[in-house]
């Protein structure tokens, strides 16, 4: 701490003088240990599931409770994913993990296209109503689930989709769409307008200069979009179940909730069913952070 | 520049141009628009006509229109009133805390710290775990039997011997909320740090050649400098909070003793345990009014610090 006052990384770029002093010392301590504080508060729930994920039942049951297991064991992890002979639980969690993984990606798909180019038209075109379209497309984004559900249901019945993947693509494009735009709207705004002029007197169209110019330009935005889009279909549970009901399209929060009702004492199994749903999101967010971040802070701050 | 151009060509001159803008940007924004409409605008136009019958499904085919009496039925209701409190009281405990300690966080992540880098970089992880695991992961930790969170108070001391808090009603909401905290704290810290990061240093630093202390400082500078963000997110928050379903669903279902039953639960259980769908639907309506004043002020919000 005495050392950090002398010899400033490069990262601090706030580096005022600073001398020594008992205040000094004693307010650098004091932020350190809210930071051990912090760092302890956020990873100890995580550990503590994954050591209940591997544990055996006699140490996750033990009174007092043995906080390091003496057994470890990954059978679990077997069972739910690669184990031949997939018990009914590892078939649903198995069809569960490949849903989520197909509604996902066709979610993010679908509504980076379609928002991408709704999002130049906003950035670019002028046209009657614009404003209070993008208003529109902000509201049905912000709208709660519980007020849409009932008629969606309704509605998937009629046509033939409920505990389908298709219907729950649909719904969540719905909601995803409008954040596409929302963000991509900012993103292109960005790029100087010039450019895709440039293209058109080139003699592209409207269509080739966001497809040649523009998408080249926003890839990170995109990158950032198509992986917030992806974990917002991730994570999506209440149109899930009540739309679905077999394995056919139950996703995995579904598949989780039926593991809580099925096998609710049996809190390593839920354990290695919450590390296998969380990890693509996890492993995202930690291997992409900058482009989340950017992302989350271009859709939810700036306007 | 390009408007400018726009305006100083004569409008007659067309002919480079096959179709004029309206049109491009109805065809670009026309495929966005129908799958909204599809799925937004019609069922809550749908929605809306439900709310007028009363509509229950174990006794189908009697469907007579009663008008706004689901809407009177239910605001005249206790339980309407109980579940609406409980939301508000999980919305605003749970967003404070949320919003303080992100503050906190985000303060603390903004100074030269050796190891910053390591809490800025695993801060994201609760914010990434599914809100059904995180909610899963807490429902264990909890457990009044096994759970780590009993352990661990007595193993040190804390309390003299487990406690069911889960089931207990006093205690249920507040785990919730711990959860819920759990995992959004680092959303806020990061949507402030980046407020923050947004603060001139000149301002601050001649702050500190004048003499002030570090909360003066806070207090005097930097909050006035981020309070548009600090807004933003608490709008924000407050809107995403009000609506709360999953955690709940999977922490306590409800209970003990609809403890727990937020808004969002009550109208859920209306509609698909009492299979009252027409009550559902009036407040599914009733949920979505509140939500859509708070999105009216965010939006109007992100419009002045939108830049």
């Amino acid at each position: 701490m005495a050392t950090r006052a002398v010899a400033p990384t490069p990262s601090d770029v706030r580096g005022r003088p600073r001398r020594r002093r008992p205040r000094r010392v004693a307010r650098w301590a004091f932020l350190y240990a809210g930071m051990i504080v912090a760092l302890i508060v956020v990873v100890a729930p995580f550990a503590w599931l994954l050591i209940s994920s591997v544990a055996l039942p006699v140490d996750l049951l033990a009174k007092p409770l043995q906080w390091i297991p003496e057994h470890i064991t990954f059978d679990r992890f077997v069972q739910l994913t690669v184990g031949s002979e997939p018990n009914d639980q590892a078939q649903g969690f198995r069809s569960a993990f490949m849903n989520s993984m197909v509604i996902a990606s066709s979610v993010t798909a679908l509504s980076l296209v379609v928002g991408t180019v709704a999002a130049y038209a906003f950035a670019r075109l002028r046209f009657p109503g614009r404003s209070w379209l993008i208003l529109a497309f902000m509201g049905t984004y912000m709208l709660p689930p519980i007020a849409l559900i009932l008629p969606l249901y309704q509605i998937m019945g009629a046509l033939g989709l409920r505990d389908t993947p298709l219907a729950l693509i649909l719904i969540y494009s719905s909601f995803v769409t409008p954040f596409v735009i929302w963000i991509m709207r900012g993103y292109i705004s960005t790029i100087p307008s010039e450019l895709d002029d440039a293209a058109r007197v080139d003699g592209c169209s409207r269509l080739g200069a966001l497809v040649r110019v523009i998408v080249p330009l926003s890839a990170p935005g995109l990158l950032s979009t198509a992986l917030l889009a992806f974990l917002m279909s991730w994570d999506e549970f209440l149109y899930a179940l009540i739309l679905t009901s077999t394995n056919a399209s139950k996703t995995l929060p579904v598949a989780l909730n039926d593991f809580i009702g099925r096998y609710g004492l049996d809190f390593g199994l839920l354990a290695t069913g919450g590390v296998i749903a969380a990890l693509p999101p996890v492993v995202i967010a930690f291997l992409f952070q900058r482009h989340i971040v950017a992302g989350l802070t271009a859709g939810s701050v700036k306007g | 520049v390009a408007s400018q151009a726009a305006l100083a060509r004569p409008p007659r001159v067309r002919s480079k141009r096959p179709w004029p803008e309206t049109w491009v940007a109805a065809a670009f924004v026309a495929p966005a628009a129908l799958v909204v409409l599809l799925i937004v605008i019609v069922p809550l136009g749908r929605a809306l006509w439900m709310s007028l019958f009363h509509i229950v499904l174990t006794r189908p085919g009697v469907e007579p229109f009663v008008g706004l009496g689901n809407y009177i039925e239910q605001l005249t209701n206790p339980d309407f009133w109980d579940a609406t409190g409980r939301a508000l009281f999980f919305t605003v405990v749970s967003t404070v805390l949320e919003l303080s300690l992100g503050l906190g966080l985000a303060l603390l992540m903004d100074q030269p710290l050796r190891f910053r880098w390591l809490l800025r970089s695993i801060i994201i992880l609760p914010w990434a775990l599914p809100t059904i695991v995180n909610a899963l992961m807490w429902r264990w930790i909890d457990n009044a039997e096994y759970g780590s969170l009993n352990a661990l108070l007595t193993q040190t001391g804390i309390i003299p011997e487990y406690q069911p808090w889960l089931s207990n009603s006093d205690t249920a909401m507040w785990m919730i909320i711990i959860a819920d905290v759990w995992k959004l704290t680092p959303l806020c810290a990061i949507l402030l740090l980046a407020g923050l990061q947004g603060v001139n240093h000149e301002v601050v630093e001649v702050a500190q050649v004048d003499g002030a202390g570090p909360l003066s400082l806070f207090r005097h500078i930097v909050l006035p400098l981020i309070m548009p963000v600090v807004l933003v997110v608490l709008v924000l928050r407050t809107m995403e909070a009000f609506k709360v379903f999953d955690i709940i669903w999977i922490m306590t279902h409800g209970g003990p003793a609809n403890s727990t039953q937020t808004i969002a639960i009550y109208a859920y259980q209306t509609a698909y345990q009492g299979f009252d769908f027409g009550r559902g639907a009036a407040l599914g309506y009733l949920i979505a009014l509140v939500i859509m004043v708070l999105a009216a002020i965010y939006l109007r919000l992100l419009g002045r610090t939108g830049r």
